[in-house]
């Protein structure tokens, strides 16, 4: 029991990431009918932001300490962060402690900046070519942008802590009576993608803009008719969606070292996501996010991968084939959509 | 002399004679130096084939360095390095043979088909005598192979599976790098000590060659010491989220979790660990404990704090004492600025052997090199007597236990040596169950 319940949260964290690199795919596929194999480079590029924000908290500057000596023999330099200098000893080691989070401010301008640039420097010349083509190009600049990042961070994976309010365990299993461990920071991720695809849907739902891009989504041709910038809209849009994979790659960081191709590890399961929630559709991309999110969590436990081996590794495909043999538009997918 | 008093049989005789003496030497010229790549000019070629991208560049880009390094030396420029501590005196800085030495690099992304490509390209194309590299006993299985079929000589850097110098060992192929079942041997006294004789253990497997050894051997060790086996869990290498494999551990009733993974994984599924709370809990009224039975400085470095505690082991580490070792650090760190890796280490060590084999043998024929090193027994190149046994053309030398410092001070700091384990006790007959099966054949000179 305690195996399935951990399984369970595990699985809604990993389906929260899922969930949020795949609405910010469907946001981009519902807009500009772009399917962008970019958008995992957006989500490590998020990463690397709260990678960027800790090594800028940590500039230091040096002093030699003679008593000590470094690895060729020479006096040990020691480094003091500015943070600390500037804004005392307690601010600046609160600053570095919680630089994940707060990385999300650096965030938000940089990914709506790459966003920006990536729609009008480069995708806006592809909109009216084939999808293969699209597919080709994004890829193209994914591992461009992943090369840019190994230029600068290195191949390594960096370790990324969350800050150490959030560390450590927390007993899940209370609710149940039982003493089940969880780590702090996941249960966090959870609650900040629920709140993230709030306020997305919420951001479509309620706002004039989002009102005018559901209706460009649905008619573009008809909207633009009626003397609106649909265009102008929908690169901001685009934005958005870079600004959601790079939120879901910020906080990912500390569960998962930041490394140059960790966006191409989820693009694919991404993708598989969003065909299996309905192409097009947001609902669809977060409820299939969250339902493989549990089904390869839960396959994982060696009970059933002693019925099944290798399932944890199948069945996110797997369940993909039975859903489009049953289903061919996926859960929650439109008719029309992608099917000219 | 009169010309009709030769018949026509004389005269064949005495042209078949002497075509035969002018022949000669040239037939035996010919069969004693042909072989592939024979370097004709005023220098000789070497390959560097590492990752330079993919999940194990930096373990690759460190080995480059370190190369570089080796070529300076050899070439008589730079400080010198170990060439002044190596108890075999033949290299004087003037190349290898008297040419200077050259060298081209590939990438072999830790892919074996690219690896082989690579190495491929540069034994047909760029006309190396020699390929060296590699961060995945995958990758070092695969270009050993081609090498040996290529007739060129294979100087294994970092692979540490049994495999590579046991049922995938070939004549042309060398290692100096340790395996896991030295890691085994050498760690099970260590572990004993500080964890007792009663322990559940739990391992968390690479699924390759490397980890499928690994495992093996630890194993054995552990359960020599009494130790039971509770689980042993396959992960796909590079899953990044270990967390659906960590999760299990938890009520397994293990207070051991042994992680058999490499570079990144090894980052990630020991931070996930810690992370799952994994060292902060009691099991069977024990603390529970993690073990990374390989361990890299690189590696250490990208786990952080995760890491302190935390038992493993090493082919050689740069805080050793001995004056090869300081020769080394000096060097490297002067031109790079950091300490050496133990990957460094291995690639610019293998490079030397190579080097003062070839001087010994008089020739870069690979038959004659292979002759020079097996059962070489040599010192000052960083961690005391070491042998390379000539059955398997595995290398002997002392195994270095480590830690997780406490108190790191900087980031090279991160792991302290615990113990250095005598080369008698990692030591194994070559015909070893772990090492059992396949053939070292004979050595390939090629064309």
């Amino acid at each position: 029991m305690d195996a399935i319940i951990l399984q369970l949260f595990n699985g809604l964290e990993k389906g929260s990431a899922y969930a949020l690199i795949a609405l910010g795919l469907t946001l981009i596929f519902g807009t500009l009918g772009v399917v962008n194999f970019a958008h995992g480079a957006l989500f490590m590029i998020g990463a690397f932001c709260a990678v960027t924000l800790s090594r800028i908290f940590q500039i230091s500057f040096v002093t030699e300490d003679p008593t000590q000596t470094d690895f060729l023999g020479n006096p040990l330099q020691v480094e003091t962060p500015y943070v600390e200098k500037w804004f005392g000893a307690d601010a600046g080691a609160w600053m570095i402690d919680y630089s994940v989070p707060l990385s999300i401010l650096l965030t938000i301008p940089v990914m709506l900046l790459v966003g920006y640039v990536m729609e009008r420097g480069l995708i806006k010349h592809f909109y009216k070519r084939p999808h293969a083509d699209q597919i080709l190009v994004t890829f193209g600049l994914a591992i461009v942008l992943q090369e840019v990042v190994r230029y600068f961070y290195g191949a390594n994976p960096i370790q990324t802590t969350s800050p150490s309010d959030y560390s450590g365990t927390v007993n899940i299993g209370a609710m149940f009576g039982m003493q089940i461990f969880y780590p702090v920071w996941r249960l966090v991720y959870f609650f900040f993608s629920a709140i993230v695809i709030g306020g997305v849907f919420a951001f479509l739902q309620f706002t004039t803009f989002g009102m005018v891009v559901r209706a460009g989504m649905a008619d573009r041709e008809t909207v633009g008719l009626l003397g609106i910038d649909i265009d102008k809209r929908f690169t901001l849009m685009f934005g958005i969606a870079a600004s959601v994979a790079g939120l879901a790659g910020v906080m990912y960081a500390p569960i998962l070292s930041p490394n140059y191709h960790m966006g191409m590890d989820f693009l694919v399961l991404s993708f598989v996501v969003v065909v299996v929630g309905g192409m097009g559709s947001l609902p669809g991309a977060v409820a299939a996010g969250f339902l493989l999110g549990i089904l390869q969590s839960f396959a994982s436990l060696n009970e059933v991968k002693a019925i099944i081996p290798g399932i944890d590794q199948i069945i996110i495909y797997v369940v993909a084939i039975v859903i489009l043999l049953t289903r061919p538009r996926g859960l929650l997918g439109r008719r029309g959509v992608m099917e000219e | 002399m009169s010309i009709k008093n030769i018949s026509r049989r004389g005269l064949l005789r005495t042209g078949a004679v002497t075509a035969g003496g002018l022949a000669l030497p040239t037939i035996f010229t010919s069969s004693a130096s042909a072989y592939t790549n024979e370097p004709t000019g005023s220098s000789v070629k070497l390959g560097f084939n590492v990752p330079q991208t993919g999940p194990y560049a930096e373990e690759g880009l460190d080995e480059l360095r370190a190369f570089e390094l080796a070529v300076e030396h050899l070439n008589g420029e730079g400080d010198g390095g170990m060439l002044s501590t190596f108890s075999s005196k033949e290299l004087q800085g003037n190349g290898i043979l008297g040419k200077k030495v050259e060298f081209v690099t590939g990438d072999t992304q830790t892919k074996s088909d690219v690896a082989r490509t690579s190495a491929q390209s540069m034994i047909q194309k760029d006309g190396v005598v020699m390929v060296s590299g590699g961060s995945s006993s995958g990758v070092a299985v695969a270009v050993q192979g081609l090498c040996q079929e290529a007739g060129v000589i294979f100087m294994a850097a970092l692979t540490h599976s049994n495999d590579t110098t046991g049922k995938d060992k070939k004549a042309n192929g060398f290692r100096y790098f340790f395996n896991a079942y030295m890691s085994g041997a050498a760690l099970a006294p260590v572990l004993s000590n500080a964890y007792g004789n009663e322990r559940r253990a739990y391992h968390l497997t690479a699924d390759y060659t490397w980890g499928w050894t690994q495992e093996e051997s630890i194993k054995a060790s552990t359960e020599a010491l009494g130790w039971e086996t509770v689980e042993t869990v396959r992960t796909p290498v590079g899953a990044g989220d270990f967390s659906s494999y960590i999760a299990p551990v938890l009520n397994s009733g293990a207070d051991v979790l042994i992680l058999n993974h490499y570079g990144g994984d090894m980052v990630n599924s020991l931070t996930q660990a810690v992370q799952f709370g994994l060292r902060d809990k009691q099991v069977n009224g024990k603390n529970f404990e993690i073990i990374v039975p390989l361990y890299s400085e690189l590696m250490a470095e990208g786990a952080g704090s995760n890491i302190q505690g935390v038992y493993g082991s090493m082919n050689w580490n740069w805080q050793l004492q001995d004056p090869g070792t300081q020769a080394f650090v000096q060097s490297f760190g002067k031109k790079y600025g950091r300490p050496p890796s133990g990957s460094a280490h291995t690639s610019y060590v293998q490079t030397l052997l190579y080097a003062d084999a070839v001087t010994r043998a008089g020739t870069f024929n690979p038959c004659g090199v292979v002759e020079a090193l097996e059962d070489f027994e040599f010192d000052g190149l960083g961690i005391g007597s070491t042998y390379y046994r000539g059955a398997d053309h595995q290398c002997f030398k002392d195994v270095l236990v480590m830690k997780g410092a406490d108190n790191p001070t900087n980031q090279y700091d991160t792991l302290e040596i615990v113990e250095v384990t005598p080369r008698s006790q990692v030591e194994y007959e070559p015909d070893h169950p772990m090492f059992a099966g396949g053939e070292l054949g004979e050595c390939n000179p090629g064309a």
